[in-house]
């Protein structure tokens, strides 16, 4: 039996999405084995001014009204008659037609390098008058929310009181974890942890096969899970392997983070419908073209749903009482469809091909960084082939001719693969790589609840952690490193070239900390010491300490720079104080940096520092500008400190 | 003295109860449930006539609170007798839900503009592509809100047949009614059911009758 442990009664998962958050519960007193009941809580939300509804969904828009847009009586929640914010489905619906007041994409600026996120900078096109906030802020809004929304329903087992899991993209910097972390803190969910999307949507494959799972899947299998969202593209690897006859699930890879998803889908069909409509002389408004991605979409799956019809139409009212009069109306055909969505999107490419290349973003202009290049397909190859890597250390046998890793079952996740057509392309090019290559084509793992799953595979991990189930080794997916000037002579004009020093292996298991690096630093008390912080999804084998002087294009990634301040209690302002910088992965599953003094055992914490990379540079650097110390190289113009070596 | 030749002697009081006596029970207990019965109808009817509103029947019908199945209308023939006949009974639906409706359809629909519009000035298929606007968010209502599903699952032109004591409400008999059930005929229409609603919830002070705003594009 499973006893709920100290008052415990369900374990919950929280879905924050880009698009979409969900909140699904399993039951710890009704569940046994691998057998779970699990339920997604439908969140009541505004849906119009005063009108309440409730939806496995809530959308994840922040709007920010006029004080005088709408009525007060009519800003109603069920636990609360003037809610802080806006969210959810009225937060969209009245941000699709003024979009100047519309938060968006919160998430996908918690993982925005060079962006402060707890800087209240959103929307970022809005007039000065809009009250901005940030996309931390968003984060707490949509936490608060669901914790509201499940506080009102289940009054007898508050949210803080049940297990709780929130899950990240596999491909959020530690920064960004940190900050949703934080953003639990703040809602007074500070026990949550957090877990990988990808893991959490095969945790909710597992939980669906109620432990036949162990049948679909053998030892050696590389499972590639595919999880398309609104906004984004997140790919993982999982193996399966065996210890003392149990299998293990190891996930051994996670992909970058991709600005891609099934937003993007649709837009692409609404610019189709919109040139073949200015093909015929009329011109499209901005409303128009957003009513017509919202027609594409609904278009898009009647074609996907049923193969026998070969076109749909569709209509784009106006915006007046007269419907009948000023419609625009214009058709969707199923090779429109396929052409876009699968050739464009998924086109059959060579394993070796390599995503345009991402700019990175320019210093004058605050923007996302979406992908530059649509290809899915092209991205996957990528990430399969610089993943190769993985295979040896993981003990996956791969031929000698091996251009990539072989993954040898998919896991389809997002509502883009709702639509057969767009899994079966997928497989198809997966496949014929691997059939280039003379392995055995991939299978999909099916039964998997693309919208939901995330969702629920949190909460099933909660119930996993219990010891319940099978549970994914993980670990960091990335080890990390600091940047440190060379110790060598100055010359003029020359930046002192950059060496990455190791403090975080790849794969440290949440609770675990890292060896101290044999490294230390000075730090002036009272002062902020930079350091330029490297992360790299395909070093493996570095250890605690290792030194790269060099390292080939793409390897490492830079992340924001991490602060170090030392307080002035217990020193004395502009004494110097050695320390070292260690790693450690929390219960929440963050990664903890602290700075260790070499003498005694004082530790301070390191900030993640999210600062703005320009603007707010400026006025750093003449803050500092009188306690810069010597040698402080033009090489950097955003480091008034740099962390240097010591001797 | 007489007084004490009325004096009662406790042992002659039955301890145990007979047949006789237990029929005098339940006539006791029959004629008292009848009574009550016959009160509260009484009550009832005066308390449905204060309103004295005459019949303005706007039968706005409500599905879902299904009217009890009316089997047996001859026991109900005696009260009429007493209360001369009236023309109460009648109840109207609030409003509140009828607007909201209205509401989510033109909102979903463009309802209010379609019907609002003169239709004879425009082609068919201009027609058409209106409604396409209009059936598709009707749909997207009707799926949300109120769950719709079909009497009877019979297929239309099948041979159906009527039991005795059917649910009249349920069935609507036309053409040759004569004779006792069971009737046997031909199935026309399924009928609809509303088996399931969830209508919105509501602020306490928004206003219904708004069914859509102005929009005023700044």
């Amino acid at each position: 039996m499973t006893e709920a442990k100290q008052g415990k009664r369900y374990s919950v998962g929280i879905d924050l999405g880009t698009t979409h958050c969900v909140l699904a519960s399993v039951d710890l007193q009704h569940s046994e084995g691998e057998k779970t009941t699990y339920q997604v809580l439908p969140i009541p939300q505004l849906y119009n001014p005063g009108v309440v509804e409730s939806d496995s969904q809530l959308p994840s828009f922040v709007y920010q009204a006029h004080p005088d847009e709408l009525p007060e009586d009519d800003l109603v929640l069920p636990w609360s008659d003037s809610p802080q914010s806006i969210v959810g489905v009225i937060a969209r619906q009245l941000g699709s037609k003024t979009p100047i007041r519309l938060v968006a994409s919160a998430k996908s600026w918690l993982c925005h390098t060079g962006v402060d996120c707890r800087n209240a900078i959103l929307p970022v096109n809005a007039p000065e008058e809009v009250q901005r906030i940030s996309p931390f802020d968003a984060t707490v809004d949509f936490l608060e929310h669901l914790r509201d929304a499940w506080n009102d329903e289940n009054k007898e087992h508050p949210l803080d009181q049940q297990d709780l899991v929130i899950t990240v993209p596999a491909s959020f910097d530690p920064a960004a974890r940190e900050l949703t972390a934080d953003a639990a803190r703040q809602v007074g969910l500070g026990h949550a942890v957090l877990l990988e999307e990808p893991q959490s949507a095969l945790y909710s494959w597992i939980q669906q096969t109620s432990g036949s799972w162990r049948d679909q899947v053998n030892i050696g299998d590389v499972i590639l899970v595919i999880d398309v969202g609104g906004g984004t593209t997140d790919l993982s690897l999982i193996s399966v392997t065996e210890e003392e006859g149990n299998l293990l699930l190891d996930r051994i890879a996670v992909g970058e983070h991709i600005l891609l998803g099934g937003d993007n889908m649709d837009l692409a069909l609404a610019y189709t419908v919109k040139a073949k409509l200015e093909a015929e002389g009329k011109q499209l408004e901005m409303w128009q073209i957003q009513a017509l991605t919202h027609a594409c979409r609904d278009a898009k799956e009647y074609l996907f749903n049923d193969e026998t019809i070969e076109d749909v139409p569709l209509v784009v009212p106006s915006r007046g009482s007269s419907l009948i009069g000023g419609t625009l109306r214009s058709n969707l055909t199923r090779e429109e469809v396929s052409q876009v969505l699968v050739d464009g999107f998924l086109p059959f490419v060579e394993v070796t091909e390599v995503p345009a290349n991402q700019a990175r973003t320019g210093l004058t202009t605050i923007a996302l960084p979406y992908a530059h290049d649509a290809r899915i397909t092209a991205h996957l190859a990528n990430f399969l082939s610089r993943q190769q890597v993985a295979a040896t250390e993981s003990g996956i046998e791969l031929p000698d001719n091996a251009r990539f890793l072989h993954p040898t079952a998919v896991l389809f996740n997002g509502g883009v693969f709702k639509s057969e057509a767009i899994c079966e392309r997928l497989m198809a090019v997966l496949n014929q790589w691997l059939d280039a290559e003379q392995a055995q084509p991939a299978r999909i793992l099916s039964g998997a609840d693309c919208d939901l799953a995330v969702a629920k595979g949190g909460a099933y991990y909660g119930y996993v952690r219990q010891g319940h189930g099978v549970r994914i080794r993980g670990g960091t997916a990335a080890s990390y490193y600091i940047g440190v000037e060379s110790a060598m002579p100055a010359i003029p004009g020359m930046p002192a070239p950059l060496q990455a020093l190791c403090i975080a292996p790849f794969g440290m298991e949440e609770g675990t900390s890292a060896d101290l690096p044999p490294y230390e630093c000075g730090v002036i008390v009272g002062e902020r010491v930079r350091f330029r912080f490297f992360s790299s999804t395909v070093r493996r084998d570095d250890r605690v300490g290792v030194r790269l002087e060099h390292w080939p294009q793409g390897e490492l990634e830079e992340l924001d720079e991490i602060d170090v301040i030392l307080p002035e209690e217990g020193h004395i302002a502009g004494e110097v104080v050695p320390v070292t910088l260690v790693a450690a992965v929390t219960e929440t599953g963050t990664l903890q940096l602290d700075a260790v003094a070499t003498q005694g055992d004082k530790r301070w914490k390191i900030e993640y520092d999210v600062r703005a990379g320009d603007d707010a540079s400026d006025i750093d650097l003449t803050e500092h500008a009188s306690n810069e110390k010597e040698g402080d190289s033009a090489s950097d113009n955003d480091s008034d400190n740099p962390g240097k070596m010591l001797g | 003295m007489p007084i004490k030749d009325l004096k009662f002697d406790i042992n002659l009081i039955p301890t145990t109860l007979d047949a006789f006596h237990i029929a005098l029970l339940f006539l006791l207990l029959t004629l008292c449930l009848f009574l009550l019965v016959v009160m509260s109808i009484i009550v009832l009817r005066l308390m449905k006539k204060k309103p004295a509103q005459p019949a303005v029947t706007e039968a706005i019908s409500q599905p879902v609170q299904a009217d009890k199945p009316n089997k047996q209308p001859l026991k109900a023939a005696p009260e009429p007798e007493q209360v001369k006949p009236s023309p109460a009974k009648l109840t109207h639906a609030e409003p509140d839900a009828a607007l909201q409706l209205l509401g989510l359809l033109q909102q979903e629909a463009r309802f209010l503009d379609f019907i609002h519009e003169d239709v004879t000035q425009f082609s068919d298929a201009d027609i058409g592509a209106a409604a396409r606007v209009v059936h598709e968010g009707c749909t997207k209502v009707l799926k949300k809100h109120i769950q719709v599903e079909p009497l009877r699952k019979d297929n239309e032109n099948s041979k159906v047949t009527l039991k005795q004591g059917f649910n009249a409400s349920e069935n609507r008999i036309t053409g040759n009614i004569v004779g006792q059930p069971p009737f046997t005929g031909t199935l026309l229409h399924r009928g609809w059911r509303a088996a399931k609603v969830d209508m919105p919830r509501m602020a306490p002070g928004h206003d219904v009758s708004i069914l859509a705003p102005a929009e005023i594009e700044l």
